[in-house]
């Protein structure tokens, strides 16, 4: 399974195939806390890099979910709709949100390694 | 957001560390949101079993001397001279203007009153009272002590064999007990739904207190973020957003708070425009709102008559773990505010499609 990216937003990118699978890192999880409730983009949206295109609800507040790379989304996550407390147990499986076909797959390339995440996040602290 | 460096700690800060809360800023003071359960385990322990709530972020005094319940009334419609020795009762104070200044708690200790407030209104409540008092009696500002409150079903059998004459208290009764040693006073309320005791103790007994609630069968801490769930599924308000000194007491469906010698002496901050609003009706009443499906809708949301003309706004909103959805409270026009009326919620620009809804969300279970 190849490996994955990290935005700076805390969300992680994968690239399988044609496609790239997006979700939010387990690090965004724990902070968010208990998810209940997630607005996912349309199929077929174009998105930005960088253009916030999901909302994710905790029991405490609502946040945005940026598009990590340009491109069209091509497939959401329906199950969240009934379970959306995935994202908390298996924020990097069963818990994504959704995927993007890329313009430009170098972009993907560009991002955080794991390595390079986990010293973004320490640097946060 | 205020500077971390520069937030208050209350007593029990060491504990909240050592039990690996996350702290956030509220009213200057670093305090607890959560601890590693999480916000929605802790609410559902608070439900089923019984939880250990810090609150000694809010104010504590005593009105100290004779006519100290006469004197307090010169702010707040409560009857607070009818208030029976060892009771306790829901005030608010109100301004000239007939807005809500702070809601407060206040308890009858024979000899004295007993007072608690919010945690971001202290100073101003306790400059405003200080003011109003005659000569003979005094204000005494209570900084040194620390306030938890033990909620939940399971709240008496937890404090029984520790202090059995807490366990007959009924609701809003106050009486002063030791807990293990520990001297307190404790009341039979809280700000949950639930039964349950708010308990006032020195600061330099308040670990030692938090611990011995904590090693009682069926007791979990508890951050603002549950505290924060209950009380809106319990229907209450919360200072600053949901009430404010825009807000009457009759716009926020608190009329049950103003006693009744007090509506026919019309002598407290405001009365002309409560006298006003309980003979003609309000513009706008604060209503709970329960929207369909799963989606939350939280303060400030626009919220709109069917229509889509606009009508008000939500004031507290977010997901009731109890009622295992999204429930709300907020002021709407009052053509719009009886039970069941359709209203959308402009949630991210879309209505969000909702109801008024009868308050409490879940039935509270106060030990009457």
């Amino acid at each position: 399974m190849p490996e994955l990216r990290f935005t700076k937003d805390h969300e992680w990118v994968r690239q399988d195939g044609d496609a790239a699978t997006i979700g939010i890192t387990d690090h965004a999880q724990n902070a968010l806390g208990d998810v209940v409730f997630v607005d996912l983009p349309e199929v077929g949206r174009e998105v930005a890099a960088g253009e916030a295109c999901a909302v994710v609800e905790s029991v405490k507040a609502a946040s945005d979910v940026y598009a990590p790379i340009a491109g069209r989304v091509v497939e959401v996550n329906t199950a969240l709709a009934e379970n959306p407390a995935l994202i908390n147990s298996a924020p990097t499986g069963e818990g994504w949100f959704f995927k993007i076909e890329p313009k430009d797959a170098g972009e993907i390339a560009a991002m955080m390694d794991a390595e390079a995440y986990a010293a973004f996040v320490e640097s946060q602290a | 957001m205020a500077d971390s460096d520069s937030l208050l700690e209350t007593p029990l800060a060491g504990l909240h560390r050592a039990l690996g809360a996350r702290m956030v800023p509220f009213a200057g003071y670093a305090m607890p949101v959560q601890y590693p359960a999480g916000i929605m385990a802790e609410h559902l322990q608070c439900r089923s079993g019984a939880a250990l709530f810090d609150v000694s972020h809010m104010g504590q005094a005593e009105i100290l001397g004779e006519g100290a319940a006469a004197a307090l009334e010169q702010l707040t419609p409560a009857d607070l001279q009818g208030l029976k020795p060892h009771r306790q009762r829901y005030a608010l104070l109100t301004t000239m203007a007939g807005g809500i200044f702070d809601d407060c708690m206040v308890a009858n200790l024979g000899d004295r009153l007993f007072l608690v407030v919010n945690a971001s209104r202290k100073a101003e409540d306790f400059a405003l009272v200080e003011a109003a008092l005659p000569p003979g009696l005094r204000l005494n500002i209570l900084a040194d002590r620390a306030l938890l409150a033990l909620q939940g079903p399971a709240a008496e059998a937890a404090i029984a064999p520790l202090a059995p004459g807490l366990a007959a208290l009924s609701f809003m009764g106050v009486a002063r007990a030791e807990i293990g040693g520990i001297p307190v006073l404790a009341s039979r309320s809280g700000y949950t739904g639930e039964d349950g005791y708010e308990i006032s103790v020195a600061a330099d007994r308040a670990e030692a207190l938090a611990r011995l609630l904590l090693a009682q069968p069926g007791v979990q801490p508890a951050g603002l973020g549950a505290r924060d769930s209950l009380r809106l599924e319990a229907g209450l308000c919360l200072y600053g957003n949901d009430i404010d000194e825009t807000t009457s007491p009759v716009e926020a469906a608190l009329t049950w708070s103003i006693g009744k010698r007090r509506r026919m002496e019309w002598n407290f901050p405001g009365a002309e425009r409560v006298r006003e609003e309980l003979a003609n009706g309000p513009a706008r009443l604060r209503v709970g709102l329960k929207p369909e499906g799963r989606q939350p809708a939280r303060a400030h949301t626009p919220i709109q008559a069917a229509d889509g003309t606009p009508v008000g706004e939500v004031t507290s909103g977010g997901f009731g773990p109890s009622v295992n959805g999204p429930v709300a409270m907020g002021y709407v026009a009052r053509a719009q505010a009886g039970d069941g009326t359709p209203l959308g919620l402009l949630v991210r620009g879309k209505p969000l499609a909702a109801r008024v809804a009868p308050t409490p969300f879940v039935p509270n279970r106060y030990k009457r």
